[in-house]
């Protein structure tokens, strides 16, 4: 019988022999504790939805897209959203939502988030730093821990969705929220991707870990896919799909695909000015893109029933 | 004591605080325009989660063999003057992931620094994962003893992405390690129907960061098409497109890392 993936055990019992999370649980120290759980699932009882958005490769869009859902879903002003940063290295939802700078505060009730609007939360390391040439130079269980807390004592309130932006790889950090988030019901994982194979490559084993861990992939992102010249209207695909692109990856896995976005300059400029491209550019054929792909993301959240008691 | 890298003359990390930005594309065609200098180059894909040297070299269905000394790494030709040696040789599936915490990683790192018999090399290009965690600690750590020549930070025009190298460039502080320069990659795309230049990820944060911060500037590498190809192919964009966009700017890197190379052995 599986000795549980918290045990001290995991992967190493008899009964583990042959199950295909076997070398997730032996790779891993044990897991959180039962106390531990309990007290995270306390907290995040008011989190009607959580999303998670990952990629197994670096730079193809995840922080940008994550910013852009969580403003797509804010624009319902009765919606309250909560979007948490856990790139402990590498944090740049603080710059895209416009909140460099900001700094933390503290209440009885714990951390507070920093509202962009008062329907929209964010949580990142950024705020706890205090200069932009503060570098977090910690190994795993230190940026566990902070992952913790950040789940633990940020006072997010009631909300429709909390968002959680990812930084690329399948590490401590996505271990960490996977079993930190095991307290809670997660709806599923939205995989951003590029075209070309370099990023499938990781990609896909990005969509392995999510099997590895039970977590429902809820669909697949693909950017930067071709770019329109502004001056000629001719399109080239600077990032080729010479295996097929994310439609072909998503046929062979059996994954949806949740749609394409182009290459758009203002996108960019956008995130480095803290604006909402969506709003800022609403006409780019990337705008509409994003926002049927935010669309269906909130009706495949609104499928599924929020399960109030979860059984480990 | 063995010591793999005794005739490794010169070690060159390449950093980037943030993801996708074109380190592996920049450690690969450094390493191809050194081998068109004549050098004998060795790439260490230290990115366990996510390794794409071998790939680029169309290598990634070889297996690594063992002797005395440790290691053999792979050669991607007869004539052996590129090795190689990523985690991506080691997997059993290549879309198995790699999902270990950071303990487990900073053994192979060791081992992937210490027992991998390079033999003789000119230079060892190290590529790394994006971010300041336990593969790049372990990485310069492990490093240290052999004195590497420096480290070459990467990124891309726009200030998110400037804004993690500025804190990659304080682990280079941090940690000692000396910064040949910064490069500013996927700096303005030239429409091949009509030669107009836009700006899609912006323009002249990675020079501005590099001036800022008192660190060489190496240039800005364009986006080019023929480029993210070759890489995709397993082509040698180097020898084969010396017309490109993408080539001057590469060429002149390289360059500048055997200048850099030729006055420390003087």
């Amino acid at each position: 019988d599986c000795p549980g993936t918290s045990s001290a055990r995991a992967g190493s019992a008899a009964a583990c022999q042959g199950c295909p999370n076997q070398s997730l649980c032996a790779a891993g120290a044990a897991g959180p504790d039962p106390a531990e759980l309990a007290e995270l699932r306390e907290r995040l009882r008011s989190v009607k939805h959580t999303v998670l958005v990952l990629s197994g490769k670096g730079g193809v869009g995840k922080s940008t897209f994550s910013a852009l859902l969580a403003r797509g879903l804010a624009a319902d002003e009765a919606k309250q959203v909560a979007l948490l940063d856990i790139d402990i290295c590498g944090p740049s939802i603080p710059k895209m939502m416009g909140l460099e700078g900001e700094q933390v505060h503290q209440s009885g009730s714990g951390w507070s988030p920093v509202y962009v609007e008062e329907n929209l939360g964010v949580m990142s390391v950024g705020f706890l730093l205090s200069s932009p040439d503060d570098a977090v130079i910690w190994r795993g269980p230190k940026k566990n821990g902070l992952i913790k807390q950040f789940l633990r004592d940020v006072d997010w309130g009631e909300v429709d969705y909390l968002i959680i932006d990812t930084p690329p790889g399948t590490s401590d950090e996505h271990l960490s929220i996977v079993q930190y988030l095991s307290a809670t019901h997660v709806d599923g994982a939205v995989i951003i991707t590029t075209p070309q194979e370099v990023s499938l490559q990781d990609v896909r084993k990005e969509i392995n870990f999510c099997h590895k861990v039970r977590l429902p992939v809820i669909g697949v992102v693909e950017n930067m896919s071709g770019f329109v010249c502004p001056k000629c209207k001719n399109e080239s695909q600077i990032f080729p799909p010479t295996t097929g692109g994310a439609e072909k990856m998503c046929q062979n896995l059996n994954v949806p695909l949740l749609g394409k976005v182009p290459l758009d300059p203002q996108i960019g400029k956008s995130c480095d000015k803290g604006q909402s491209f969506l709003s800022e550019v609403p006409e780019s054929p990337a705008t509409l893109s994003y926002k049927n792909v935010i669309q269906r993301i909130q009706e495949y959240c609104d499928q599924h029933q929020f399960q109030e008691e979860k059984i480990i | 004591e063995r010591n793999n890298l005794a005739g490794v003359q010169h070690i060159v990390l390449v950093l980037s605080g943030k993801g996708g930005v074109g380190k592996s594309t920049i450690s690969t065609e450094l390493a191809l325009s050194l081998r068109h200098s004549g050098k004998k180059v060795g790439i260490l894909d230290v990115d366990l989660c996510g390794p794409t040297i071998p790939r680029v070299f169309r290598v990634q269905d070889n297996d690594v063999h063992q002797c005395d000394s440790g290691w053999v790494p792979v050669f991607v030709d007869q004539d052996k003057t590129i090795s190689l040696m990523s985690i991506g040789f080691l997997l059993e599936k290549p879309d198995d992931a790699v999902v270990w915490r950071g303990p487990k990683k900073n053994a192979l790192i060791k081992q992937f620094v210490a027992d991998v018999a390079w033999g003789d090399l000119d230079f060892l290009i190290v590529d790394t994962p994006p971010g300041t965690s336990d593969e790049h600690i372990s990485t310069v750590e492990a490093l240290r003893p052999y004195k590497p020549l420096g480290a070459i930070l990467v990124t891309t025009p726009q200030a998110v992405s400037v804004g993690d190298v500025r804190r990659e460039l304080t682990f280079c502080r941090k940690t000692g390690l000396h910064v040949l320069g910064i490069v500013e990659n996927m700096s303005g795309f030239v429409c091949p129907h009509c030669s107009e230049c836009t700006n899609i990820f912006s323009k002249g944060g990675g020079e501005e960061l590099a001036r800022h911060s008192g660190v060489p500037f190496l240039g800005c590498v364009p986006l080019d098409p023929q480029l993210s190809q070759s890489l995709e192919e397993g082509r040698d964009f180097i020898q084969e497109f010396p017309k490109s966009s993408a080539f001057p700017a590469l060429a002149h890197i390289a360059q500048q890392v055997l200048d850099s190379a030729s006055q420390r052995s003087s």
